[in-house]
């Protein structure tokens, strides 16, 4: 269904029912976690449920996305990870290997993450009531006093970068789940960032007046058109992006090609969107590409003031197209 | 000044002593109706005479122009029509222009553009090399640059376009490669109506397009064009667009060189044509080696638009220069204005009240953010032109068009069209006939309320709604839009769907043998429940596509509707029988899914490929395709209307409306094939049925505002 595609169907749906219903500040900006300060420690607070199929694919399973997925959103945050809750929901007849080996896989990305699962919880639903299991993760982190991150502090002549090859994760379980007569050598990008975003922090800082880290969002769903779009919204500022800029693998523009697919709309799950204040754009790109998970980091555009509210694509032909927020699946508009 | 009744008609001469002319009165502002903005206008005859007498003080000057010819639509920036109003308001009419200007006798009275070499624009050349434009002797230079090969950006009325000598094919193919323009056809002006005669094969109508003041290219015949137009001008097509000068400063560019010019719009690529000057040199340097500009602003930009006889009848194909934003007289009322936002590709907005609709020119491919620009601006300038707030919004029903997002932005009330039932209520718009009819839908592409492309479609239709009678049986589209850029993938979709045994030993898999396995696969998963990358189509445009790739006519496009184009062009002439296929059998009733009857596509696929392994020559199979589309089309009309609809002058069926003339719409861009179109009219006709067909508007997604326009306008009445 087109709910769930992660672009504007997606978003209205929780607009109308979940802001409404809930409205509160901390909700309302929409970031990845909410921060908030309890006896004066800041605290980063997420959750996030993980669907996909099949449970397992080259690069990773649907434990280990669970706990990247949530370690991302608080480190794009601007958090250092403590603790996750997880919850489970198991379809009856699920094989107990199939979920030793994901209880496994959580483990060890706990560990690399540097966190550890303190609490959770087990349900098991009919045959046919749920797919194989979903899992959701709910994480703590702490945000150190002089980090003020968010979307909305986009600038005009901010640098736009990402810290790596594009749409690897969205690909790889595509065609894992076998349904296309494709074999490609490619594994998913899921990988915790917590790591890389506080060396990024670390060098360039991200103070509330000043140059700095202004925004980071990790591109899943909707990909990292859907988090340009929502920069481009949050702060009332045009992105412009130079397509011969955007890493994409081969292999991902290859299978894009035949699925008729643009990159820029295909889920990541170890990639990172950051703007950052022009002054320190130099810098900020050294940190990244001196870590393993951002050696391969570009800057892809720009912020500008004009068109607010819109991703801009300068193509290879000097031309300039719209990256508009999909609405539901990409279904072809051209004639 | 504000001249009641609007501006005379081009040749009524100057106004009849004792009409009234009341200065402007800007307090009158939005209120009554306001004077009418015509359309840009060829030169005139009297003008070109004065530009030719070596005693006129206008003698070559390249700006001429009178109350009957001139620019118009594109210098006018508000209303009411005033000089002040103009991108003309910058200069200072001297005192005999002012004087002409003022004698209701005179030929120029009240011309808002007069002007002459003491007081008016100046022309300039300026080679891309040098760093300030020059006004020493521009036309010869510019002509010079031409006649030794090179590229001209030269401004016209709507924007800047791109010159080169048409014979010269080097000069034609270096055009083409920094333009990033692979194949699309260039169009091509001739100094005169004899040059055009010389090359094509013209008949009275075509004579009439070529030389009125509105001055389209016009769509031909191209008959004698060796020597004169360089292959690479128009490849794989059996036409030709041609015009003749339309400003003076054509007239006397024309005049200095020694063959047709190609003449194309000054962009890069699918960009819109560049219309400001600054923003012309930064564009177009990289493509022109000299401009030839000049000091008249271009306030709205605007294409040339493009016609064609078809059996007689003036046709447009792109509605824009010359024509836009005369309204089209409508034969019912709109009763709350309406606003219609268009399609994606080659979109045009309607505004639409009273008993007239306001088309925009030619917009263009709405994905490009200065074409969005264009459309934003382009609403704004025609409802303040003419003074139409719109209280109702129309929409193509299409979720990612930039056009259904922007008015869904909009605070008013929306009504959200189906693509094909757009394009049928644009045709009986043109036509004034209000339905229902039997509405004929072949294009590309567009948006079902079921979620899949449509694009095959037999509507029973009128303004206010239509039922889905027929349609050609869907298949997937493998790869989604990359299906469109390569036709070979339809193929491997049409023959899947056709159950053609052993597809991959035909030529167009051994030709695309790399990926024919893995796009089979994608194909094959358009049927599963949730297709990954391959939405299913009932398109005619995508079946064109398969067979113009199996027959080895093209594997891949670079423009819309290349692969049908080329299909075209190589049918043989004449009548070379059809292929076993027959009509859906409604039986009387309708599907109860209400999804309508299947057209078999799969049985023209297999008579193709039965020829494809005898080895008939592509020509032939090309002519049968057309033929046994043809055919399938009559007789499915026939048979709707024999057993669905009751049969001709017989009331409909319960939940349908009579069907008291048999009258078919044939609508959508498909159409612009004329061999298929003139087939299907003549059977219509043998069959009893009185056919509509296209002439103000296109039958392609330009004429898609106006349906729009007239569906909301239909349901609003309706609900009230
Ligand atoms: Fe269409
Ligand atoms: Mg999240
Ligand atoms: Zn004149
Ligand atoms: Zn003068």
């Amino acid at each position: 269904s087109a709910h769930g595609a992660g672009g504007k169907a997606t978003a209205t749906l929780i607009d109308a029912v979940f802001l409404e219903g809930l409205r509160n500040p901390l909700l309302e900006p929409l970031e990845d976690a909410a921060v908030f300060t309890v006896d004066g420690t800041r605290l980063a607070l997420t959750t996030d449920s993980f669907v996909v199929t099949p449970l397992f694919f080259p690069g990773g399973d649907i434990g280990d996305l669970a706990v990247n997925g949530t370690v991302n959103d608080l480190a794009v945050a601007g958090a250092r990870p403590l603790h996750l809750a997880c919850a489970v929901i198991l379809e009856e007849g699920m094989a107990v290997d199939d979920l030793r080996r994901i209880v496994a896989s959580m483990a060890r990305a706990a560990t690399d993450a540097g966190v550890s699962i303190v609490t959770g919880d087990t349900k098991v639903v009919q045959r046919g009531r749920a797919d194989g299991c979903y899992v959701t993760t709910t994480g703590i982190g702490l945000v150190p006093a002089d980090v003020r991150l968010g979307a909305a502090r986009a600038r005009p002549g901010d640098a736009v970068l990402v810290t790596g090859p594009i749409g690897d994760h969205g690909i790889t379980v595509l065609l894992a789940r076998g349904e296309l007569d494709i074999s490609a050598d490619l594994s998913s990008d899921t990988a915790p960032l917590a790591e890389l975003t506080s060396r990024l922090l670390e060098a360039v800082g991200a103070p509330a007046d000043g140059p700095g880290v202004r925004a980071m969002r990790d591109a899943t769903r909707g990909g990292v058109a859907t988090i340009l779009n929502e920069v481009a919204t949050a702060a009332g500022v045009g992105v412009i992006v130079d397509e011969d800029a955007v890493p994409v693998r081969p292999t991902v523009r290859g299978a894009c090609e035949l699925l008729g697919l643009d990159p820029l709309y295909v889920a990541c799950e170890g990639r990172m969107v950051v703007i950052v204040a022009p002054e320190v754009a130099e810098a900020a790109l050294a940190a990244l590409r001196s870590h393993p998970l951002g050696a391969d980091t570009a800057v892809i555009g720009r912020i500008a003031d004009d068109p607010p509210g819109m991703v801009l694509l300068n193509t290879a032909f000097g031309g300039t197209r719209i990256v508009d927020l999909l609405v539901g699946d990409p279904l072809p508009r051209i004639c | 000044m504000d001249v009641s009744g609007g501006p005379a008609p081009p040749g009524a001469g100057p106004a009849a002593p004792g009409f009234r002319i009341a200065p402007s009165d800007p307090a009158r502002g939005g209120a009554g109706p306001r004077t009418r903005v015509c359309a840009d206008s060829a030169t005139c005859a009297d003008c070109l005479a004065e530009l030719a007498d070596p005693a006129d003080r206008r003698y070559r000057y390249p700006f001429i122009n009178c109350t009957n010819c001139g620019p118009r639509f594109t210098i006018i920036r508000d209303v009411p029509y005033d000089r002040p109003a103009t991108t003309m308001a910058g200069f200072r009419m001297c005192a005999r222009c002012r004087a002409e200007y003022d004698d209701p006798a005179d030929r120029r009275f009240h011309a808002q553009p007069v002007c002459c070499p003491d007081c008016g624009p100046t022309l300039r050349f300026r080679p891309t090399a040098a760093a300030s434009p020059t006004s020493d002797e521009p036309l010869e230079r510019a002509a010079g640059l031409l006649r030794g090969g090179g590229i001209l950006a030269v401004k016209g009325l709507g924007g800047y376009h791109l010159a080169v000598l048409a014979a010269d094919g080097s000069a034609v193919a270096t055009l083409r490669r920094r333009k990033h323009r692979d194949a699309k056809p260039f169009a091509v002006m001739v100094r005169d109506l004899a040059t055009a005669e010389e090359m094509c094969c013209l008949d009275p109508t075509a004579r009439l397009l070529l030389t009125g003041r509105r001055r389209p290219i016009v769509l031909v015949e191209r008959c004698r064009c060796a020597g004169r137009v360089a292959e690479a001008v128009a490849p794989g097509t059996g036409t030709l667009g041609v015009m003749l000068p339309y400003t003076p400063l054509h007239h006397l560019l024309l005049g200095l060189l020694p063959g047709p010019i190609v003449l194309t719009s000054g962009n890069i690529s699918d960009e819109p044509i560049v219309y400001r000057d600054e923003e012309a040199l930064a564009a177009l340097s990289p493509v022109a080696d000299g401009f030839l500009a000049h000091d008249r602003a271009i306030h709205t930009r605007l294409d040339d638009s493009v016609a064609r006889s078809v059996r007689g009848r003036e046709t447009l194909v792109r509605r824009s220069r010359g024509y836009a934003p005369e309204p089209l007289p409508l034969p019912w009322d709109v009763q709350r204005p309406v606003l219609a936002c268009g399609a994606e590709l080659k979109n045009t907005v309607c505004l639409a009240a009273g008993r007239r609709a306001y088309l925009s020119g030619h917009i263009g491919d709405l994905e490009n953010h200065e074409t969005l620009r264009s459309f934003v601006s382009g609403i704004d300038h025609l409802r303040r032109l003419f003074d139409i707030p719109p209280e109702l919004v129309a929409h193509d029903l299409h979720p990612e068009y930039l056009s259904t997002k922007w008015a869904l932005e909009q605070d008013l009330p929306v009504v959200g069209v189906q693509h094909h039932h757009a394009h049928i209520a644009s045709c009986l718009a043109d036509n004034g006939h209000p339905g229902p009819v039997l509405g004929v839908a072949f294009d590309g592409l567009g948006f079902g309320p079921d979620g899949t492309l449509w694009g095959g479609e037999f509507l029973w239709a009128d303004l206010a709604g239509f039922t889905r009678l027929a349609h050609l049986t869907p298949v997937p589209m493998p790869g989604g839009v990359a299906a469109i850029r390569a036709p070979w993938r339809m193929a491997a979709a049409h023959l899947l769907a056709a159950g053609v045994a052993d597809p991959d030993r035909l030529a167009v898999a051994r030709r695309n043998a790399d990926r024919w396995d893995a796009v089979a696969a994608l194909a094959r998963s358009g049927a599963a429940p949730s297709p990954v990358g391959a939405p299913l189509t009932s398109s005619v445009g995508r079946l064109f596509d398969a067979v113009a790739a199996l027959v080895g006519v093209r594997d891949t496009i670079t423009y819309e509707g290349q692969a049908a184009i080329e299909l075209e062009r190589i049918a043989a002439p004449g009548d070379y029988g059809r292929y076993p296929a027959s009509p859906p059998l409604p039986g009387g009733s309708l599907p109860p899914s209400g999804a309508g009857l299947l057209l078999p596509g799969a049985d023209l696929i297999r008579g193709v490929v039965d020829d494809l392994r005898e080895r008939v020559d592509p020509t032939v199979i090309a002519a049968r395709f057309h033929s046994t589309l043809a055919g399938l089309t009559i007789d499915t009309c026939a048979a709707l209307r024999d057993s669905l609809l009751g049969g001709p002058g017989a009331p409909g069926r319960p939940g349908l409306p009579a069907c008291p003339a048999g009258t078919v719409a044939l609508s959508g861009g498909v159409f612009g094939n004329l061999r298929l179109l003139g087939e299907i009219m003549d059977g219509l006709v043998d069959r009893g049925f009185t056919v509509l067909t296209h002439s103000r508007v296109p039958c392609n997604d330009g004429g898609i505002s106006l349906g729009q326009a007239m569906v909301a306008n239909a349901r609003g009445q309706q609900r009230t």
